[in-house]
């Protein structure tokens, strides 16, 4: 498959949706990507079962602060000076990239470093949504390891990042990110062929490009832009369940930082004002309430989105007297076992509850 | 006395004001020369109320123009952009992203330049004068006499604009310079992209106010020029003549700023019913609520603050789609009744019954169910009162539905009425706790112009670990308060109308991106006398 320059704008919509309320606004991301294409033309896109298993293949994405990352734009020299020095310590070619992360921003990350070095992008992902932090993806959940991992910024410095354990791995990056301006790019986790096959959330890029076309093609023909992407979600397999969870504006917002992260709840009421969802948030949208009862809850995806255009709230940009619309998507199966649940589930979280799947949630009645 | 005077596509308004009394008003239509029918409107005021040109203290206009010069892309300048933030940024360059036809006619001349300054005030790089200098002389080799200035976190620190701007206009010294910290906020594409606009509006916007004042030479005012902002404060001719993208959203903002100012009434939803779509937006401490939503003007995206606006299409030329065979029957199913969303429009005056046509509009309903006086009523066709009353309610639940969407408060909020098709919203519409039908609510544009405030924003990023909340904020305060009197703010009249603090993530300490905007009233006329200040401004922490 090709990703030429008429679907990015797909795949942003779609990857803004994944991010279940964080990983930033892609549309720097998008212009950035669209300038690439225009430059060297389509993106190839392959999915996972095309890799040989000796291949070496890239995570990469951004790491800081969404709100800095408007003001201080890339370079665009970042990922290739990265993905240079991974080939230069492991000492053989890369062979294809993958986005650390689907939701938001850094779903489109690898598409530049892919049109500079004439690289394929592999259809997967580390998340298979958004998370706050590279520890929560799944090659940390599956105990590989993030390191050797290349941090490098628009100033032209480059650092390599050689860790024993994952968490120090990120506490470092974290730490440089800020010294280097708030906002760097990040190659991790360098994955074998095989290692990507067993691993990566698989088939997230087309998963992302359809549900931003199904939106699209839905406001073109004015149909429900809600209900096309939650048929396109279902039909991906990846986001087997999907449900307009909510339907109201926000009446009350409150956010704060805490540990570096923004921790918040949004209360939306319904029109008529007979129900009331509550979602908790820390950067990514956590658990949502129905008149206090959980309807879905991370890792389940919960987004907000605007209610005439479809397009997608992420918790900086959530403001009081949004007409929204809350739509929930069951997470990739990979991320709801056991040992993911420990790195992403509600406990993660501090949620003092237990996982509930949101079709468990929402089909009871008909169940 | 002031003359508020709103310019339009179709109709120049203009109102005389005396404290919070609207004296006078007119409508006249514009002039594609738009000085006569500025100078039109006025003189019809002062004509009317026999009022001295020396008794008017200030005049305040309000217009589309940069507006219509940006979305028919007509009369814009070339403009060359310098940006300050290199290395960082040169992946996205200006007018990335923006339609070629544009690029085209403000010339794509753009200069990525060392300079800029991180998130905690150290620079991104040292300012390089001799490459400013050259940028400059490559400009004015070229012919390009409007130049825009932008660098990054310029909102927090406007100091390497400015150093920037004095290199320019040595160089090149008959350049017109436009700063990206004067146009806009956080967000360096979004507010670039502003100030080019605003280059590119350079000559227009000094010819416009240059027939502006014109106009009033003729009339022989001598009063003040200010013209209005997106955000309903004025700035003076000369910053407008500078800052002419700053006036763009200004229509929407100055009608609801009139509807409170004419209502006394500061919080609550106004409904402006027009002849195809009823525009209701929401008054928060007297000024509109902001929508969030990326604008874009003529293809390119801003980050300009306009006014939450909800649309629907319910106006007093909307089609009633109901069978001929139905008008007299006892009841109707919900699928036999369709209202809109088409609309007959200006054509109102020939195609509805009432003017002797033949479509079923909103206002043939109106007249005939008693809630409205115009047209020949006699000419509706007979409709059973079960006919009347259901149309009547379906337009009333359209309306309602509307005020439920756009109202944040859980009660029944004061409801204002403006525009044309008011008559259309019933007294007991549903959520609203009263409604106001102001008088002059056809002008309530004008009205909105005339209110003699100006303002002053401030955008920062603060850690509070470093600099304490309670003091940050003060500083702000004295900052934004210093910016309002150079705007022209009487001291004693100055306050911090809305403070809005988002908590960043990633970041450590606990830093805050602060806005601040602060009001004041016009020093020179006196008081505004506007009933809709609420002096008690509330930190909204989450927007």
């Amino acid at each position: 498959m090709r990703i030429d320059r008429s679907m990015l704008a797909d795949f942003a919509r779609g990857a803004a949706f994944l991010g279940s309320g964080g990983g930033g606004d892609p549309y720097y991301s998008l212009l950035l990507a669209e300038a690439a294409a225009a430059r060297s033309g389509p993106f190839d896109l392959i999915p996972l079962s095309d890799l040989e298993d000796n291949a070496l293949v890239a995570p990469c994405g951004w790491i800081g602060a969404p709100t800095v990352s408007v003001e201080k734009l890339p370079n665009g020299r970042e990922a290739v000076a990265g993905l240079q020095r991974l080939e230069d310590l492991l000492g053989r070619k890369i062979d294809a990239v993958l986005p650390i992360e689907i939701g938001g921003a850094n779903g489109l990350a690898p598409l530049i470093a892919a049109a500079e070095l004439g690289l394929p992008v592999v259809d997967c992902d580390g998340m298979g949504r958004a998370f706050p932090e590279s520890q929560m993806s799944i090659f940390n959940i599956r105990k590989l390891p993030a390191c050797p991992s290349v941090l490098t910024a628009s100033c032209g410095s480059l650092t390599v990042i050689e860790t024993e354990d994952n968490n120090t791995h990120e506490r470092i990056a974290r730490a440089l990110s800020v010294a280097l301006g708030g906002i760097a790019h990040m190659v991790e986790y360098p994955l074998t062929g095989a290692q990507a096959k067993a691993n990566a959330i698989p088939g997230s890029i087309s998963a992302a490009i359809a549900a931003g076309a199904a939106i699209r093609e839905a406001r073109a023909a004015r149909r429900d832009p809600f209900e096309a992407l939650t048929a396109a979600l279902r039909a991906t397999g990846l986001y087997p369940h999907c449900y307009t969870l909510f339907d109201g504006k926000i009446v009350d917002l409150e956010r704060e930082t805490r540990g570096g992260f923004s921790v918040g709840k949004v209360i939306i009421d319904g029109f008529g004002g007979a129900n009331r969802l509550e979602i908790d948030f820390q950067n990514e949208n956590l658990i949502a309430r129905l008149n206090g009862a959980a309807c879905a809850m991370t890792p389940d995806l919960i987004t907000i989105m605007d209610r005439e255009t479809a397009d997608t709230i992420t918790t900086e940009k959530l403001k009081y007297g949004q007409r929204v619309k809350v739509i929930g998507a069951a997470a990739p199966e990979m991320l709801r076992d056991p040992a993911a649940l420990g790195y992403v589930g509600p406990a993660a979280f501090r949620l003092g509850l237990e996982f509930t799947p949101i079709e468990a949630l929402n089909e009871k009645e008909t169940a | 006395m002031r003359i508020g005077v709103d310019v339009g596509g179709t109709n120049t308004d203009a109102v005389l004001i005396k404290g919070s009394r609207v004296l006078a008003s007119t409508k006249q239509t514009t002039t594609a020369d738009v000085s006569s029918g500025v100078s039109a409107a006025i003189g019809a005021l002062l004509s009317e109320t026999g009022a001295a040109p020396s008794s008017i203290d200030a005049v305040m206009i309000g217009t589309t123009h940069f507006t219509n010069a940006l979305v028919e892309r007509d009369r814009l300048d070339a403009a060359g952009v310098i940006r300050l933030a290199s290395p960082s940024g040169e992946a996205l360059p200006p007018f990335t992203a923006w339609p070629e036809a544009l690029v085209r006619q403000i010339g794509g001349n753009y200069f990525l330049l060392p300079g800029g300054y991180e998130y905690d005030g150290r620079e991104i790089a040292a300012l390089n004068e001799a490459q400013v200098r050259a940028a400059a002389r490559t400009c004015r080799a070229r012919g390009v006499d409007s130049i825009a200035i932008s660098s990054a976190f310029a909102p927090m620190n406007a100091g390497m604009e400015h150093r920037a701007a004095c290199i320019v206009r040595d160089e090149h010294p008959q350049a017109v310079i436009s700063l990206s910290h004067e146009i806009g906020r956080l967000g360096l594409i979004e507010r670039e992209n502003g100030v080019i606009l605003n280059a590119a509006l350079a000559s227009l916007a000094r010819h416009v106010i240059a027939s502006f004042e014109h106009a009033l030479d003729r009339l022989g005012l001598k009063a003040p020029l200010y013209i209005s902002q997106n955000d309903g404060t004025l700035i003076s001719a000369a910053h407008a003549a500078r800052c002419p993208v700053m006036t763009i959203g200004s229509g929407p903002t100055n009608s609801m700023r009139g509807a409170a100012f004419l209502t006394g009434v500061s919080d609550g939803v106004v409904m402006d019913v027009g002849g195809t779509t009823c525009d209701i937006g929401v008054l928060v401490n007297g000024m509109p609520r902001e929508s969030s939503i990326a604008v874009d003007i003529g293809g390119v995206r801003t980050n300009f603050r306009m006014p939450d606006i909800l649309a629907i299409g319910l106006g007093g030329g909307t089609r009633v789609h109901l069978d001929p065979e139905l008008y007299q029957s006892d009841g109707l199913a919900d699928a036999d009744l369709r209202v809109g969303p088409d609309s007959v429009g200006y054509r109102l005056v020939q195609d509805s019954y009432l003017f002797g046509g033949e479509t079923l509009t909103t206002s043939d309903i109106a007249v005939a169910a008693g809630h409205a006086r115009f047209g020949d009523a006699a000419s509706v066709p007979e409709l059973s009162a079960a006919v009347r009353k259901t149309i009547w309610r379906r337009i009333q639940t359209m309306l309602a539905e509307g005020v439920d969407r756009m109202k944040t408060t859980a009660g029944d909020a004061p409801l204002i009425a403006v525009g044309g098709g008011h008559f259309l919203i019933a007294d007991n519409i549903k959520g609203a706790a009263a409604v106001v039908r102001p008088p002059h609510a056809s002008v309530a544009n004008a009205v909105g112009a005339a209110i003699a405030q100006v303002g002053a924003q401030l955008d920062q990023i603060i850690d509070y670990d470093k600099t304490p909340r309670e003091k940050a904020l003060a500083r702000m305060r004295e900052e934004a308060a210093a910016r309002v009197a150079a705007a022209g703010g009487a001291a004693g009249t100055i306050e911090v109308v809305d403070i809005e603090e988002i908590f960043l993530s990633y970041l450590p300490g606990r830093s805050a991106q602060v806005r601040m905007k602060a009001v004041g009233d016009l020093a020179e006329i006196g008081p505004a006398s506007n009933p809709a200040a609420d002096p008690a401004a509330k930190v909204r922490r989450a927007h």
